[in-house]
């Protein structure tokens, strides 16, 4: 923060206008992508049931792209609910045959392997990731696929030591586990849902998301390297019509849902009066709170990586921003400078810091929450960045000037949009936090610890980070409250979802 | 030396600085040592994990190509080719300053370096042998490193090195005064220094190795840049910890919060521990993205080196012959 005595900002355009004459001039970063070579796509991929890549029984498939540039990527199978009822068939053998008579220990077994080949192929992994999700390699390599192995290496250390868990002397694992995963961390979500079930004892049925199934495929051959008994994870890539069949199949002991409210909501009317366990991570509207005591230039970055990390395709992003209004033009003159340093474009350059957006509905859905914020009376701030001509694309983007009432301060837009919004006192800041439908994820940054506990105490919120934000870590527990979901993934309390704990 | 705890201090006027600056800039007027102790005191604390994981991230940058060949030869022209050893000898001096001149004897092309730094003793030295070079030299001076000297004897330290014909001079903070909280003392000594200089360019050495904590080295920074500095400087080289990338983070974010708030530009110098040229481009990354691309000129970030010379050179001729020569290739001067 600048001394109470600076002059005022007129100073600062002479200066950058002087500057700007220097002999050396502006350094510009040359491309720098990483190889798409490193990865192989077949040219269509069935369902991988029982330990074998097998057709679909209705041989129908579909196209997945690349974001990017719209380019077909592979076809995938059209699992139906025929194909899910062998899958679940599977799974149950397996469960029955194999997996429920080996000891923890051996499971653990497994469950290293899967770890250490993820490390192993990360390069093509992370590559893969880029390709299907439009994400930026930077992210895909330094986040998705390393956390990917964490979870498993963590949950392996659990496989058998579950009685010290603290769910009895003897917790069992549930049956078999129905997990639908979204498309925002695909290879990770993945990970998150079979690294606990896996070391709990269950045997898993998988759908990934219709637009990102590759690297799910990617890890079906990793199970059959790491030679996982067959039918002990079935991977069945479809559309909204395979997650139904799944989550309607009474051979199914549990259901394990990440993705939208919308459909959580559905899904817990049908498994309703079912004897299926269900755990729901469902949408957010974070609240990332600045007092005027933050640490400034590392408060910025926490706010970019908030809302701008995987193009704000995250649920728990920090896509409401509350500061105190005392600081509020300072914080607003900063965020937008650092907004408009972003590098967009190609998600493969290693200088990306904000990729593709995931799909063409996605992006209409973005266009029409960010037109209705200005339409609202919002004040918009786009990145002044060239959009490459193909793909899907959003400039990063704030709104500042906006109200409770708008929709961009209550809709999860889960885009690279961030709302300002302003509060005077800690009891304001906690009342706006929490007045949302959603409790998924909050922030707090202040250099007072005891005002950060203060806040944090009364947030509704699954996660709250202090002086961070969107940090994970496979032993800390991570899900929301309210219409954020129910259920806990990662650390001991993640092996609640997968264990008989009544 | 506690003027400002007493009687009002005199400002160093624009004028006096080697820069040339807008009409509108300003210092803001410091009157008392309380008025300064406000103005520290309420600069933003600094997150050591939030800036440890910005700079590890920035680290993460990759330049390639027309961009890495262009960075490779900003990094050279930025080099304070530093010898400071009590066996330097004006042997010493004269090669390096012929290093200095033309770092690589095969390739005219490459840019001299910015200045050659030495102790006092050899200013005069360097000064007949650099003749009308564009190439400075810098002096450290103020009883470096340890700036356990009287105030006078440091006067004399820096007068001499003036005398002597230095363009630069680097002097070090009272490290102890500092973290004993007499700013007033560390800021006087700074302003002294400066007004003996003139339009001389003036380093002042944080030494970030003993002040230990991003809040020291930001309140430091601030301090040293009010009191009328040009450059600030991480290290001396003579501790155990010298410049660190967030170091430079954060005392970068300093000068653009500066140079926002009073229209002065004040340069950063990075010394110590730096030798591979891949350090030195992170530290470009990190001087792009945080102050800004105008400061990427030798008046607004500097490397105090010896080793990281050759290895940029190295770098570079790869960069242009598609493979490595033997280090013998170059001077090791």
């Amino acid at each position: 923060m600048a001394p109470t005595s600076a002059p005022t900002s007129s100073a600062a355009t002479d200066v950058s206008d002087d500057l700007t004459q220097s002999r050396l001039g502006a350094m510009t970063y040359d491309p720098a992508p990483e190889s798409a070579a490193i990865v192989t796509f077949r040219d269509a991929y069935g369902l991988f049931i029982d330990g074998r890549f097998t057709d679909p029984s209705s041989h129908d498939s579909f196209a997945t792209i690349n974001p990017a540039t719209e380019t077909v990527l592979a076809r995938v199978a059209l699992a139906s609910a025929s194909d899910v009822d062998v899958a679940v068939k599977a799974a149950r053998r397996a469960y029955e045959t194999t997996w429920s008579k080996l000891s923890g220990a051996q499971r653990a077994k497994y469950l290293y392997r899967i770890a250490r080949l993820i490390q192993e192929r990360s390069r093509e992994l992370a590559v893969a990731e880029t390709l299907d999700n439009g994400k930026p390699i930077r992210e895909s390599r330094d986040v998705d696929v390393p956390l990917a192995a964490a979870h498993f290496f963590y949950y392996a250390g659990w496989a058998d030591k579950l009685e010290f868990a603290g769910y009895g002397a003897k917790p069992t694992a549930l049956g078999v586990a129905g997990q639908i995963i979204p498309w925002n961390f695909p290879l990770l979500m993945a990970a998150w849902k079979l690294a606990p079930a896996l070391a709990a004892g269950n045997t898993c049925v998988l759908k990934p998301a219709e637009t990102t199934p590759l690297t799910a495929l990617l890890l079906a051959e990793i199970l059959q390297q790491a030679d996982l008994p067959p039918g002990v994870v079935n991977i069945i890539t479809g559309d909204g019509t395979t997650g139904s069949a799944l989550v309607d199949h009474p051979g199914v002991d549990k259901i394990a849902f990440t993705g939208s409210t919308e459909v959580g909501r559905l899904i817990q009317e049908r498994v309703a009066a079912s004897h299926k366990g269900l755990t729901l991570e469902l949408g957010g509207k974070g609240a990332n709170i600045v007092f005027e005591d933050a640490p400034v230039d590392e408060m910025i970055e926490g706010i970019i990586d908030g809302i701008f990390f995987n193009q704000g395709h995250v649920c728990c992003a920090g896509s409401r921003l509350l500061v105190q209004e005392s600081i509020a033009d300072d914080v607003l003159r900063r965020l937008v400078r650092r907004v408009d340093q972003l590098r967009v474009g190609d998600p493969l350059d290693k200088n990306t810091d904000v990729g593709a957006i995931n799909s063409a509905a996605q992006l209409a859905r973005i266009n029409e929450l960010a037109a209705y914020g200005e339409h609202e009376g919002a004040t918009r701030y786009t990145s002044t960045c060239v959009l490459p001509d193909k793909g899907y694309w959003f400039a990063p983007t704030v709104f500042a000037d906006v109200a409770q009432s708008h929709r961009i301060a209550r809709e999860e837009i889960f885009g690279p949009v961030l709302s300002v919004l302003t509060f005077r006192t800690p009891d304001e800041a906690v009342a706006k936090a929490n007045n949302t439908k959603y409790g998924l994820a909050c922030g707090v940054w202040s250099e007072k610890g005891s005002r950060t506990l203060w806040v944090a105490q009364r947030l509704r919120a699954g996660v709250i980070w202090a002086n961070t934000y969107n940090r994970f870590d496979p032993t800390s527990p991570f899900g929301g409250v309210r219409e954020s979901g129910f259920g806990r993934e990662g650390g001991r309390h993640g092996l609640e979802a997968y264990l008989d704990v009544h | 030396m506690s003027r400002v705890s007493t009687a009002p201090l005199r400002l160093v006027t624009r004028d006096d600085r080697a820069v040339q600056l807008p009409s509108n800039s300003s210092l803001p007027s410091i009157e008392s040592e309380a008025q300064l102790r406000g103005l520290l005191g309420a600069l933003s604390g600094v997150d050591a994990v939030g800036a440890e994981a910005r700079a590890a991230k920035l680290a993460t940058r990759s330049l390639k190509k027309s961009t890495k060949l262009a960075a490779l030869d900003l990094a050279i022209s930025m080099v304070d080719l530093t010898t400071l050893e009590g066996a330097d000898t004006p042997g010493r001096v004269t090669s390096l300053c012929a290093k200095a001149l033309h770092p690589d004897a095969n390739a005219p092309e490459v840019p001299s370096v910015a200045a050659v730094c030495v102790y006092p003793d050899l200013v005069a030295h360097a000064r007949t042998v650099l003749g009308a070079s564009t190439v400075k030299v810098a002096a450290v001076a103020t009883a470096f490193p340890s700036g356990r000297a009287s105030m006078a004897v440091k006067v004399l330290d820096v007068k001499e090195a003036l005398d002597a014909g230095a363009d630069e001079i680097d002097m070090v903070i009272d490290r102890g005064a500092f973290l004993a909280g007499r700013y007033g003392q560390v800021f006087d000594e700074v302003v002294a220094i400066k007004e003996l200089c003139g339009a001389t360019h003036l380093k002042v050495i944080l030494e970030v190795g003993e002040l230990k904590t991003y809040d020291n080295v930001r309140r430091a920074s601030w301090l040293a840049m009010l009191a009328g500095a040009d450059f600030i400087k991480t290290s001396t080289g003579k501790v155990g910890v010298s410049a660190t990338l967030p170091t430079a983070l954060v005392m970068l974010e300093s000068v653009r919060d500066f140079a926002e708030a009073t229209g002065l530009r004040v340069g950063v110098k990075v010394a110590g521990g730096i030798r591979s040229a891949k350090d030195a481009l992170r530290y470009l990354v990190v001087v792009n993205e945080t102050a800004g691309s105008s400061w990427l000129t030798p008046d607004g970030f500097r490397f105090g080196a010896s080793s990281l010379l050759n290895d940029l050179l190295m770098q570079r001729l790869k960069q242009h012959r598609g493979a490595y020569v033997r280090p013998d290739e170059f001077s090791g001067d």
